[in-house]
């Protein structure tokens, strides 16, 4: 990675939709949208609304598939100069081998991101992520089926975020990212109908940024793997929050939708702060919480 | 598509709480084409993510304007806009409107607001046709002299009567479809609310035409990337959701499945 800024997953696309916006090439590196084994058409609309802050969406994970986006994204991919990061996603612990075993060798794909907040259709919907036991029987799966680094994005709907991060690195995984959409809802009073169409969605933007500030904080302070600091980046200083709260990295989601030159102006924003305050590479700002 | 930060030439009131605000934006209005739309940060409003989409008015070669109502939090808030004010645009966005063959005779149908991008197609069309205008009341029925000024053949409807036959559009749509009126030959094109935007469907099946339908779907990011604003689409056999800001907002009555 050139630099510690990515875009993260659902907010970029797979790529081309924002080439002619932003120079793929500037970036730490493309988090593509959630990619499943087999196309998936998501949940009906209304799929976002925005409310004070930030958006609750409820896509629904709507994909073209493993092969379709192998055969008609990767190679447009592939002529950028950025590491691709491939979220993907299973409603069983299978689905999820497969669709990692599926990307191994595939050029041009740097690592894995393991989205474990969907439902696990097996165990009564319950998300991946938010029972211990099943997030570490779905991330040493995934870990047995490809050689790629192998990223979990913890759920932040859980009690204990220090615990999560540890099942995580130690089922083998290469670095977390979080924080994942807080659970929402959002009523229209009017009709007195839920606006969106699935009822409940994922908040996303700056007002999760505090909460995200602190899970990453306490991550980063429970595992030596590197953690992907995410929720609410806007600018720089949301960015640097992340890294001195202990994260190596972090993504710009939300806010590539408000304006998509985010991510540009958060990279030089922290060449900029690193610059003025002496610190010779964003390694010495890392995790630099004063007390 | 460009990211421009476009400043203000003009932003004045054109009753009934409707506005029209004009931008210059070069690099966008160049390239725009009828049926597009731009996707505007709407400035001063605290806390919102989301830009906001707009039809294309009208558009030369520096500027462009967009015709729009106060209907939600966005477009009160921007009531604030003054000239000179800079505002952050992306477009032009969409396919537009296909501009058609010129022997079909054009039938345009709005309904409120949703005349605008009809204005803007007029103005390309090589042909010139017949416009059909429906709203509320009289405040709602805009964009008539624009019309007049290109030589088209313009009919309102009011619900209210305030103005032209009292009814729907639909009311003159239809007298005017009646049989012997000669309407083989045309190509629909509308665009307002969804109930009228079907009734042109139904009307261009009916009579062996096409109707082109600009949708308006809630938007997140407005070039494809979030799916926020997806429609079941139907193609040689097979229903797939296609995304109204990057394959859409335009597509063909026949091919739409609603919901």
């Amino acid at each position: 990675m050139k630099n510690p800024v990515m875009v993260a997953s659902g907010t970029f696309g797979y790529g081309p939709e924002y080439a002619e916006l932003v120079n793929l090439s500037s970036l730490g590196a493309i988090v593509v949208k959630g990619i499943s084994l087999k196309p998936w058409h998501g949940n009906p609309t209304p799929r976002m609304v925005e409310v004070p802050g930030g958006l609750v969406n409820a896509i629904g994970l709507q994909n073209p598939g493993a092969e379709k986006f192998i055969s008609e994204y990767m190679p447009f991919l592939r002529k950028y100069d950025v590491p691709v990061i491939v979220n993907i996603w299973g409603r069983t612990i299978e689905e999820y081998e497969q669709v990692a075993e599926r990307f191994d060798g595939v050029k041009g794909v740097s690592g894995l991101e393991l989205n474990i907040s969907c439902p696990n259709i097996k165990q009564g919907g319950i998300a991946f992520g938010t029972d211990p036991a099943v997030t570490k029987r779905v991330v040493s799966a995934v870990r047995r089926r490809t050689r790629l680094p192998l990223i979990p994005k913890l759920s932040p709907n859980v009690s204990n975020i220090s615990l999560f991060a540890k099942v995580a690195e130690d089922c083998g995984a290469d670095a977390i990212s979080l924080i994942n959409s807080l659970p929402a809802m959002v009523i229209d009073v009017d009709t007195r109908r839920p606006v969106l169409a699935n009822v409940v969605g994922g908040l996303t933007g700056p007002a999760v940024h505090a909460v995200a500030v602190k899970l990453v904080w306490e991550a980063a302070r429970a595992v030596k793997i590197p953690v992907i600091g995410m929720g609410g980046i806007t600018g720089p200083r949301e960015a640097l929050e992340f890294m001195i709260a202990g994260a190596t990295a972090v993504a710009v989601g939300t806010a590539n939708f408000t304006d998509p030159s985010t991510s540009i102006r958060v990279i030089n924003g922290i060449e900029q702060y690193l610059a003025g305050n002496g610190f010779s590479s964003a390694l010495d700002l890392i995790g630099k919480l004063k007390s | 598509m460009k990211h421009h930060q476009a400043r203000v030439l003009e932003h004045k009131e054109a009753g009934g709480g409707y506005r029209i605000l004009t931008l210059e934006a070069p690099g966008i209005a160049s390239r725009a084409k009828p049926g597009q739309f731009v996707h505007m940060r709407i400035p001063h409003l605290d806390g919102s993510v989301l830009r906001r989409p707009f039809s294309i008015y009208r558009a030369d070669r520096k500027k462009l304007s967009i015709l729009y109502k106060s209907v939600g939090r966005g477009t009160h808030s921007m009531k604030s806009i003054r000239k000179d004010d800079e505002v952050s645009l992306l477009g032009p966005l969409g396919n537009g409107f296909p501009l058609g063959r010129t022997k079909e005779v054009p039938v345009l149908v709005a309904g409120g607001y949703g005349v605008a991008p009809l204005v803007f197609l007029a103005t390309r069309l090589r042909r010139k046709g017949i416009i059909f205008i429906g709203g509320a009341k009289a405040c709602d029925i805009l964009c008539v002299r624009d019309f007049k000024a290109l030589g088209w053949d313009v009919r309102i409807a009011t619900e209210d009567g305030s103005i032209g036959v009292k009814g729907l559009v639909t009311k003159i749509l239809d007298e005017w479809l009646s049989p012997g009126c000669g309407a083989e030959g045309v190509v629909f094109y509308a665009c307002g609310p969804e109930g009228l935007m079907k009734a042109v469907g139904e009307r261009a099946s009916y009579h062996g035409s096409r109707a082109w339908l600009s949708l308006d779907k809630h938007m997140g990011c407005g070039v494809g990337a979030c799916l926020a604003c997806v429609q079941k689409i139907k193609r040689n056999g097979a229903v797939s959701l296609l995304r109204v800001c990057r394959e859409g907002p335009v597509f063909e009555a026949s091919e739409i499945v609603w919901d």
